[in-house]
């Protein structure tokens, strides 16, 4: 660090650049991760599916999508933390990673917050109706004629 | 004043491109992968759309999309996630590499996530015949009887959709890396420079994070 600031003491004092350490630049080209984090992230991706589809075979119903879901956003966690580097990134690309989510859950929420109050018949609409019932008897002759 | 922080960026080592002295490599590289992250943002926003239909008409059609949903091989499914798993590692790899200035070792591994990708579609392929084969597409006998319903439709409809809009994304995928595999056999990369690599590495995990979704809501919930 003496070297550098001798040589650019004047420049760097006034942006605060002493702070930094600079003479490593190993962070200019993205962080070097320990080349095992790649293999154990894989392995643990592995040992996710596997719960995923036993879980899912064991059937829990209407929790099946919760678990499920829930296992799928560690697994996407993990590859955008550690194989996207998410984790070594600056503020700047986390407001990029995260804004798109936050949009989207704008969007899923107004839609599903708007779609029962429809007039039209939408889908929520028809799964009012019971549907196991009459949908082998008189259901079924008014959905065929879709 | 940030030139004279990366005196080093001026030199034309083997594997820059040759108007480095124009640029601030550290700088170059970082504003280059906020862009990509960026367009995976518009990308998370494409697919989301198709996530958000399909999250409406399962709840609507709960019954009725478990029943169609048993018609997918769960087998297939599984053995193509663990495929696409597999190429993200590769391509993590293939990025390790290239910041280590390894050229040998980065296009190796960009040639074994190509190779997943296309055992990917193959894959897919075998799936798609099987639908079709079994009346589960569009125009078939199956499809266009009464028995067939509405709701079905609707699920496959969006099966369709979805995994064919990941297909493109995974065909893109594999032309994008197949540009940076030959760049990288030709020595274009150093470890100053590997910014194709570290951008169509992020775009391959993009496709590999929607498959991680896909899988569980197509094949297992239903």
């Amino acid at each position: 660090m003496g070297h550098h600031t001798d040589t650019h003491g004047d420049h760097a004092a006034g942006h605060g650049f002493e702070i930094m350490p600079t003479q490593d630049h190993s962070d200019d080209f993205g962080h070097i991760s320990p080349y095992s984090i790649y293999a154990k992230i894989f392995v643990a991706l592995l040992v996710l599916t596997v719960l995923t589809v036993g879980v899912t075979r064991l059937d829990f119903g209407s929790m099946n999508i919760v678990i499920a879901m829930f296992i799928a956003s560690i697994k996407a966690m993990l590859v955008a933390l550690f194989f996207m580097h998410l984790k070594f990134e600056r503020m700047t690309t986390w407001i990029y990673a995260v804004f798109p989510l936050v949009l989207l859950g704008i969007m899923m929420a107004g839609i599903f917050v708007d779609n029962p109050y429809r007039a039209t018949p939408g889908p929520a609409a028809e799964a009012k109706a019971p549907i196991s019932a009459d949908h082998v008897t008189e259901g079924h002759a008014t959905k065929a004629q879709h | 004043m940030s030139a004279s922080h990366h005196a080093t960026a001026a030199e034309v080592g083997p594997g820059d491109p040759p108007h480095i002295h124009h640029m601030d490599t550290p700088t170059a590289y970082q504003s280059a992968k906020l862009g990509m992250w960026l367009f995976l943002a518009t990308e998370i926003l494409l697919f989301g759309g198709l996530f958000t239909s399909f999250a409406l008409y399962h709840w609507a059609y709960f019954e009725e999309f478990h029943h169609a949903s048993k018609e997918l091989n769960w087998v297939y499914g599984s053995v193509n996630t663990v495929v696409l798993l597999f190429s993200s590692f590769t391509a993590a790899l293939a990025v390790d590499a290239a910041q280590r200035g390894d050229s040998r070792r980065c296009s190796k591994n960009l040639l074994i996530t190509i190779a997943c990708g296309f055992l990917f579609l193959i894959i897919k392929g075998i799936e798609y015949t099987g639908k079709y084969s079994h009346g589960l597409f569009p125009g078939t006998e199956r499809w266009n009887s009464p028995e067939f319903i509405q709701e079905y439709k609707m699920y496959f409809g969006l099966y369709y959709c979805m995994t064919g809009l990941h297909a493109l994304h995974v065909v893109l995928g594999m032309g994008l890396l197949t540009w940076v595999y030959l760049k990288a056999r030709k020595g274009r990369f150093s470890s100053r420079y590997f910014v194709p690599v570290e951008v169509g590495a992020l775009y391959w995990h993009l496709v590999d994070l929607i498959w991680i979704y896909l899988f569980p809501l197509l094949y297992l919930v239903g």
